[in-house]
């Protein structure tokens, strides 16, 4: 792999807080390596921050290896970057070129307000998940792992659905703002285990009640979810949660 | 302070069933009046909140991150270790307790490791009957996997995101609990203290990362489940945000802690490329079942790996040690790659790496897929295609997630690996009851010492944290809170919450004030450089000794002339890390007098002064054969000793070979 330097124009929103109103920042830094990661742009240029006596860029961040799901930049319009089926922290800067100017925004949903420059709160997943992303076994009250056998497809395609890492670029990416993604993935993954059998309907009718509530917008067919999502989450998660929402729906009507 | 490690008497394997069958008991009624804090919210944390919430305990629990989801045991990799015996293949209650004791260089203590073994198997069936999506054989029964350190199959694995389904499946019943209403969640709140009143843990001081304000929140007890301290080195597999502040605040109120030099250099990691390099990623151990490790045999072969033949490879693990091969253990591969680099058979730009190749075990797979279908006869190419697609199915996300940071397409050519800093065993000295030595503060997974000794096997890290959390803590914290009863919630105008939060306070206005001229990081750095070099694979008095001194004078520079930006009572990262490096450099210290007390190499510390004469860990029973508990003592420290006795494993000089 060969390796260069570069010299760059970062276009950065800033913003103090949820309350002020932010702008864009143009910075300029020299002498990037291409095998760094943008995260590591990112040190570089608040390390040059720091030195200047300015104010470093928040920016979430965690394990860096593209699992923990904190990390969420918009960058150059697209949800994590150019690269596909990757996070931010996974890009590297040999995805760009000398003189590349690059525009950096938070996540933008109704649903995840900023909490200061590109730092945004991501809670509203949590209660979607508190609402009934979960088979209600406490601790102690389980049988033996392999009484119960399941299909290695269903397992398998229950695991393609859990490896969402919740980081929402589905909802940054949605021009609805919809989080179908996110919910359609954990609905699929415990509809596919026995396991989730006895919680499948009131689950499926809560989640996505409380996914209304917290002001996420609906989908519109537009996939653009499945194209931005850094695990390659298959839409066909959002298919087999409206089967599953409309068949919960149809069996509360008639109990 | 004599230290009880309060083991239950009688026979090895009847110790914790006694336990649980004598251990006091706290009725429903008085569990409603109870509250429960629990720092972090990683597999012990979050399985021990939601357990203890569905118990009826009143609990709140604390995370840095802005969801407990993405605690750093969601990177965890390989799998989780549990005596199941599902293949057949003599696997036991036993045999894990002893590989585990063995593993640990017999720096364990064994009562703790035989609870840990017989608690496993009941995690893989809770797991399951969480809806983990473990990964399963077409009959539809869960498969397994080999890993170091063991000649059975007993991994339990989630492709190579074992770690991500664990914890998804912990913080879904954290998250259930939440809805429930037993269970209060403060997320992006970091534990800058805990107040203890008349010598028990009472309660912490918090900071909310968002707003900057500091809280007070009493609890009944404190749980600390806030994760290694790795990241003292700057470079190593740990998140970003992975600090030791909890348990070091936890040190200097009075808990001891327990083997601090006991650092794991995991041996496959992708290797530093640039001083920009920010954290170091690690490919899973569980590569070494397919992988198979070597380095070219001439000195500073500079040919491309495709060019070098067969003849002119040095699997220099299966050459050393025959009976485990690619499989030793985790401290053994990492010094056999550190000595071949040292000795100039390194690869790649820097040389500080060796090969991790799978092209035998792409055309074996081939070969036996090409046989299934009758086509025996296939080309090479088909053959390696049909194989690559089995490895894809095993490690696919490992292969992308290295040739996205390297961008080099690992079907193709060798991965370059090399070893980095990955956990600590030593933590916070805890009893059985995982107690740590102020009454009413635990310590819970990776944030305590007490089961892996000096090396912890692979796969194990998920299996001890879930069994802290749901298996242990639900029983022994009702052995002290049973007394606790009549403890009514101490109001947090108490005058020890309130000299605690002054305190804590003080700390950050001393470190806002300083406006000196060096970033935080900068330090960091420069202390992980002291750390690495003298307190990292291998360690020696003369070494040691100027890393004191040299911590010592980064410290006070540190406190002199670091520059900390933005204000207190705002969302500001720098001041978060700021205060956690403060902390490292302290720690860094103690690692360091550990690491020069204990003059005998034993696990991942290797003493270049204790060796045998093939260049192998040499271990000193008859003089270390205790746990070091460092007492903090003002500015310094003091040690006292738990003498380790075992009953069953009879210490031997561990031979992989």
């Amino acid at each position: 792999m060969e390796h260069y330097h570069m010299n760059l124009t970062l276009k950065i929103w800033r913003q103090k807080n949820s309350n002020a109103k932010g702008n864009f920042e143009t910075y300029k830094v020299s002498n990037i390596s291409s095998e760094m990661s943008f995260l590591e742009l990112f040190d570089v240029l608040n390390e040059q921050l720091i030195a200047e006596g300015k104010e470093p860029i928040a920016f979430d961040h965690d394990c860096r290896e593209g699992i923990c799901g904190a990390c969420s930049m918009y960058i150059n319009g697209e949800a994590h970057g150019p690269w596909s089926k990757n996070t931010t922290c996974q890009l590297h800067m040999r995805a760009f070129k000398d003189g590349d100017t690059i525009v950096v925004e938070p996540w933008r949903s109704q649903a995840f307000p900023v909490l200061k420059d590109l730092v945004v709160d991501r809670s509203a997943f949590d209660r979607i998940i508190q609402a009934g992303g979960y088979i209600s076994v406490n601790t102690g009250n389980a049988v033996d792992a392999n009484a119960i056998p399941i299909d290695k497809k269903d397992a398998d395609d229950a695991f393609m659905a859990a490896a969402c890492i919740g980081c929402g670029a589905c909802v940054a990416t949605c021009p609805n703002g919809s989080a179908m993604l996110f919910v359609g993935a954990k609905i699929s993954q415990l509809a596919l285990l026995p396991q989730g059998e006895p919680e499948r309907e009131t689950r499926a009718l809560n989640m996505i009640a409380q996914m209304d509530k917290e002001g996420f917008g609906n989908c519109t067919n537009v996939y653009a979810c499945e194209a931005e999502c850094p695990k390659g989450i298959s839409v066909a998660n959002i298919a087999r949660m409206n089967r599953e929402y409309l068949s919960a729906g149809l069996n509360a009507d008639t109990k | 302070m004599a230290l009880d490690s309060k083991i239950p008497h009688g026979e090895m394997k009847d110790k914790w069933e006694d336990y649980k069958g004598h251990v006091k008991l706290v009725n429903p009624a008085n569990k409603r009046k109870l509250e429960v804090i629990v720092i972090g919210t990683g597999l012990a944390g979050a399985s021990a909140a939601a357990s203890l919430g569905e118990m009826g305990y009143k609990v709140k629990a604390f995370c840095f991150q802005d969801s407990p989801r993405r605690a750093h045991s969601i990177a965890a990799q390989g799998g989780i270790n549990a005596a199941k015996n599902y293949q057949n293949d003599g696997d036991s209650v036993f045999r894990l307790f002893y590989d585990t004791v063995k593993g640990g260089d017999y720096r364990a203590r064994e009562g703790n490791v035989h609870r840990l073994a017989e608690v496993s198997a009941a995690i893989i069936d809770q797991c399951v009957a969480q809806g983990v999506p473990f990964a399963r054989e077409y009959g539809g029964l869960l498969s397994n996997r080999s890993f170091g350190g063991t000649q059975v199959q007993r991994t339990f694995y989630a492709a190579g995101q074992t770690g991500q389904q664990l914890l998804l499946g912990a913080y879904s019943a954290l998250e259930r609990q939440v809805a429930l209403g037993t269970v209060k969640m403060y997320s992006r709140h970091e534990m800058l203290d805990v107040v203890v009143i008349d010598g028990k843990a009472r309660g912490v001081i918090v900071r909310d990362l968002v707003s900057g304000k500091l809280e007070r929140h009493f609890g009944h007890a404190v749980l600390l489940c806030s994760g290694g301290y790795g990241n003292v080195f700057y470079l190593s597999t740990n998140a970003m945000g992975s600090n030791v502040t909890a348990a070091w605040k936890a040190h200097k109120r009075g808990a001891y802690f327990g083997n601090p030099c006991f650092t794991q250099i995991h041996p496959t990691c992708i290797p530093v490329s640039g001083d920009h390099q920010s954290k170091l990623t690690l490919m899973s151990e569980s590569l070494r079942n397919d992988g198979r490790i070597w380095v070219p045999k001439q000195k500073g072969d500079t040919r491309k790996a495709s060019d070098i033949p067969e003849n002119e490879r040095d699997y220099y693990l299966e050459r050393r040690y025959p009976a485990f091969g690619n499989l030793v253990p985790r401290d053994v591969a990492s010094r056999a790659a550190k000595e071949r680099c040292d000795e100039g058979y390194g690869v790649g730009t820097t040389k500080m790496a060796v090969y991790l190749d799978f092209k035998d075990a792409i055309m074996r797979y081939g070969k036996t897929e090409a046989g299934k279908t009758g086509h025996e006869s296939a080309d090479d190419k088909t053959i390696f295609e049909l194989g690559k697609k089995v490895v894809e199915e095993k490690y696919g996300n490992l292969f992308e997630m290295y040739e996205k940071i390297t961008g080099e397409n690992p079907y193709e050519m060798p991965m370059r690996i090399y070893p980095a800093v990955h956990y600590t065993m030593g933590g916070l000295w805890v009893d059985y009851e995982l107690q740590t030595t102020v009454p009413g503060l635990y310590a819970l997974g990776e944030a305590n010492f007490s089961d892996h000794g000096a090396n912890r096997l692979g796969a194990s890290a998920l299996m001890q944290g879930l069994a802290d959390g749901y298996f242990v803590i639900p029983y022994t914290l009702g052995n002290y809170l049973a007394d606790e009863i009549r403890t009514t919630a101490i109001s947090t105008d108490h005058p020890a919450f309130v000299e605690t939060e002054k305190a804590v306070n003080d700390r950050i206005n001393k470190l806002m004030s300083i406006k000196g001229k060096q970033s935080v990081e900068s330090f960091h750095k420069r202390l992980g450089k002291i750390m690495w070099d003298k307190c990292g694979m291998a360690r020696n008095a003369k070494g040691l000794q100027s890393a004191i001194n040299e911590i010592r004078n980064l410290r006070n520079e540190f406190w002199s002339d670091v520059r900390v930006p933005g204000d207190i009572n705002e969302f500001n990262p720098e001041l978060d890390k700021a205060g956690r490096v403060a902390d490292f450099l302290e720690l860094g210290e103690l690692m360091c007098m550990d690491a020069l007390n204990r003059n005998e190499s034993c696990g991942g510390h290797f003493r270049e002064e204790s060796q045998t004469e093939d260049g192998e860990a040499k271990r000193d029973d008859a003089n270390f054969s205790y746990v070091a508990a460092w007492e903090s003592k003002g500015e310094g420290w003091e040690m006292h000793k738990e003498p380790l006795t075992f009953e069953i494993v009879k210490p031997t000089q561990r031979s992989y070979k």
